[in-house]
């Protein structure tokens, strides 16, 4: 592979493993909270039909992405209510919410534009636009860094580099703050932060609506910038990758940066099968890189490159002594 | 807390759920400016009001009795096997591999081959989450996800570059040979009768030669083999020492462990079980409707299992019924999507209400009850 069809790739690894990793830090704080969250995928998607369409009727991206955040956020309360109100099972709860945004954007879409569950497709301001940073074109023509730099790190949309600044902003939050300091007790040990006198409903219904906050970023990028529109099922399984991711990195938000690049990088090289068999040198199929995550993340689970171990609450509703 | 009585319990808590899952679909549908009543009316048309909705509500059925029991061995076990999907489509490459390895003599041999290919695949799908969760501890309901996803990659591996004939385009098998065609419901003697064609007169249409005409259902023989399976599974789980260490084990791992019961058999059994009764489901769709193997086979059946599970409260004759209810849902969603401006989706929607209701807003509807029942117990006394 030369240079340029590398940087390429990595272009494009960062332009997938963006809703990838917006959606991983999502599941992030609602898991260190101790409420388990397979419904990442369904926010997602909610999101990405609001945006699509809030974006096409107004022509301005940035009030698709609060109507996509806002959307997400009714997914994320409902599986809060359901599981921290009411002490359902959060696993339920989450794929009931995957199924319910799967048809119910499909509805909207339809109802408001008629065009088979799809958005109009967006053009100009009504998408975000890639930001070229300053020198890229200056730069292009320096052997190494210049590609690096005008491909790879310069050209993407505004919600990239505010996927990235959120990696540390989350590990500043989890680890620098109080209120990181009592979201992860409340994932590990809820009863001890009850006894504190700190609110658990409290906490973990904040975890949950940041969790509902990034997924919708996570889906307006899908609609807004990744592609022009929403079309129907348009995350194809990000959400349930981004879960994969999480496992993977361990619950951790750099490490969730690794994991979710890595899951970005396979998904460009499956776009590219041609550049695969040329280093390869035998037919691979393109089935097995979309299968590699997946397969990856079973590794993890199982053990074998190292263990994974959730928070210890997670999936149990806490019951308040009386 | 109060406890609600049993007949409420088993009753009345799934029936209100149902309602108000029924009550949030009119809301939505009011909402995108359809009528509601006219849907409704639609659907029971589609679904029960022509012989041929009859052939595709029993159809759907069929499928969904198959999920549904294999969500509930898992539930009974205390285990959450979200990979019905992954493994219904893995009983479908059995299926596959069965039908187009022997020019089959005729049906019922081809049909007990396949019911083993196909049981065989789907648990052998289900084993590796079993393994892992059994004896390394991972999460059943992530591996089990992530074997979904790497059924339908290798599903499609196999359909593009192995088992796809020479010159043919589209990435699905060969078609099955003619003796392992399964009789569908129109085929068999007098149940036939009810599939008979008739004319607007009411007369039985007939053939130029002067034979009676049948429309043509996917329903088959298999729907009789997926009744069979409810009983199957009720004696299993009530009525034998494993079904009995199989409940133990769901309800307190730990005083089964006391009782002397193996937690990393008592998981593979029960996973495997599951495995294999969503590998079954094949036999219905790919080796009865289909009649070759083609990408996403199952088409959501495997989830719907869930649902139909939780509606079910986890009891075999329950499935039964609500495996009926959601072969009209599918059916009359059909109906929906053909017949009005309401897309097909809206079927996945009412899915989505019921698992929502039934399966984790359960406990509200629960205090609910009870709370309309101190109403009465006050007025008593």
């Amino acid at each position: 592979m030369d240079y340029e069809t590398l940087m390429q790739i990595l272009g494009s690894t960062v332009r997938l493993g963006t809703p990838l990793l917006l959606a991983c830090l999502a599941g992030l704080f609602s898991e260190r909270a101790g409420i388990f969250d397979i419904g990442l995928e369904g926010k997602m998607l909610a999101a990405a039909m609001a945006a699509g369409s809030v974006a096409a009727m107004s022509g301005s991206a940035w009030v698709g992405l609060l109507a996509g955040i806002g959307a997400s956020m009714i997914f994320a309360m409902l599986h809060g209510v359901a599981s921290i109100t009411f002490r359902g099972n959060q696993l339920i709860s989450g794929v009931a919410l995957n199924f319910l945004s799967s048809g119910i954007t499909v509805l909207v879409a339809q109802a408001l534009f008629g065009q088979g569950g799809r958005t109009p497709p967006l053009d100009g301001a009504a998408r975000f636009n890639p930001i070229t940073l300053p020198f890229a074109d200056s730069v292009k023509d320096v052997p190494l860094i210049g590609p690096l730099y005008e491909q790879v790190i310069s050209g993407h949309s505004i919600l990239v580099y505010a996927a990235v600044a959120f990696v540390p902003l989350t590990w500043w939050i989890l680890y620098r703050t109080r209120f990181g300091l009592r979201l992860r007790a409340v994932g590990e040990n809820p009863a001890a932060v009850d006894t504190a006198g700190v609110s658990v409903k409290g906490l973990r219904f904040a975890a949950v609506a940041i969790t509902g906050v990034l997924c919708g970023v996570a889906g307006a990028y899908m609609a807004t910038a990744l592609q022009a529109g929403f079309g129907r099922e348009m995350t194809a399984g990000r959400g349930y990758i981004a879960l994969a991711a999480l496992i993977f990195a361990k619950w951790r938000p750099w490490q969730a940066l690794g994991a979710t690049m890595l899951f970005g990088f396979f998904q460009a090289l499956a776009l590219r099968p041609d550049v695969v068999e040329r280093i390869a040198q035998v037919k691979i199929p393109v089935s097995a890189l979309d299968a590699l995550p997946y397969i990856l993340t079973v590794l993890v689970l199982a053990g074998f490159v190292g263990k994974a171990i959730p928070p210890r609450a997670g999936g149990e509703p806490y019951v308040k002594e009386r | 807390m109060n406890k609600l009585p049993q007949w409420a319990d088993v009753v009345l808590v799934p029936l209100i759920s149902l309602l108000l899952a029924a009550l949030v679909a009119a809301i939505v549908l009011l909402a995108i400016g359809q009528s509601p009543s006219a849907a409704l009316g639609i659907m029971v048309k589609g679904a029960f009001g022509s012989a041929n909705g009859w052939g595709y509500t029993l159809y759907y059925t069929t499928s969904f009795i198959f999920t549904g029991l294999s969500v509930i061995v898992a539930f009974h076990a205390g285990l959450f096997n979200i990979g019905g999907e992954g493994q219904a489509q893995l009983g479908g490459l059995g299926v596959a591999l069965v039908c187009l390895a022997l020019p089959w003599p005729h049906w019922t041999v081809a049909l007990l081959a396949a019911t083993l290919g196909a049981a065989l695949f789907g648990a052998a799908w289900a084993a590796v989450p079993a393994y892992l969760q059994a004896k390394r501890g991972s999460h059943i309901v992530i591996t089990t996800i992530m074997f979904n996803y790497i059924a339908s990659a290798l599903i499609v591996y196999m359909l593009v570059d192995v088992l796809r004939p020479a010159g043919q385009m589209d990435p699905a098998s060969a078609r099955f040979p003619a003796g392992a065609k399964l009789p569908a419901l129109s085929d068999m003697p007098l149940l036939r009768e009810f599939f008979a064609k008739l004319n607007p007169d009411g007369t039985p249409k007939l053939t130029k030669a002067g034979v009676a005409m049948y429309s043509n259902v996917p329903a088959n023989v298999t729907l009789f083999i997926a009744l069979a399976a409810c009983l199957v599974v009720w004696l299993l789980l009530w009525r034998t020492r494993l079904g009995y260490q199989i409940r133990a084990f769901g309800k307190s791992e730990a005083a089964s462990k006391y009782a002397g019961i193996n937690p990393v058999k008592i998981t593979m059994i029960a996973m495997l079980i599951s495995g294999g009764l969503a590998g079954m489901m094949a036999i219905n769709n790919v080796m009865g409707s289909a009649e070759r193997l083609l990408q996403n086979s199952a088409e959501g059946a495997g989830f719907i299992g869930i649902a139909v599970a939780l509606m079910g409260r986890n009891h075999p004759f329950g499935v039964l019924l609500a495996a009926l209810l959601f072969g009209f849902l599918y059916q009359g969603g059909a109906a929906l999507g053909l017949n009005t401006t309401i897309p097909i989706e809206m079927r996945i929607v009412v899915q989505g209400l019921v698992i929502l209701f039934t399966g984790a807003l359960d406990q509200m509807v629960r205090m609910l009850l009870v709370w309309l029942f101190s109403f009465g117990r006050k007025a008593a006394a």
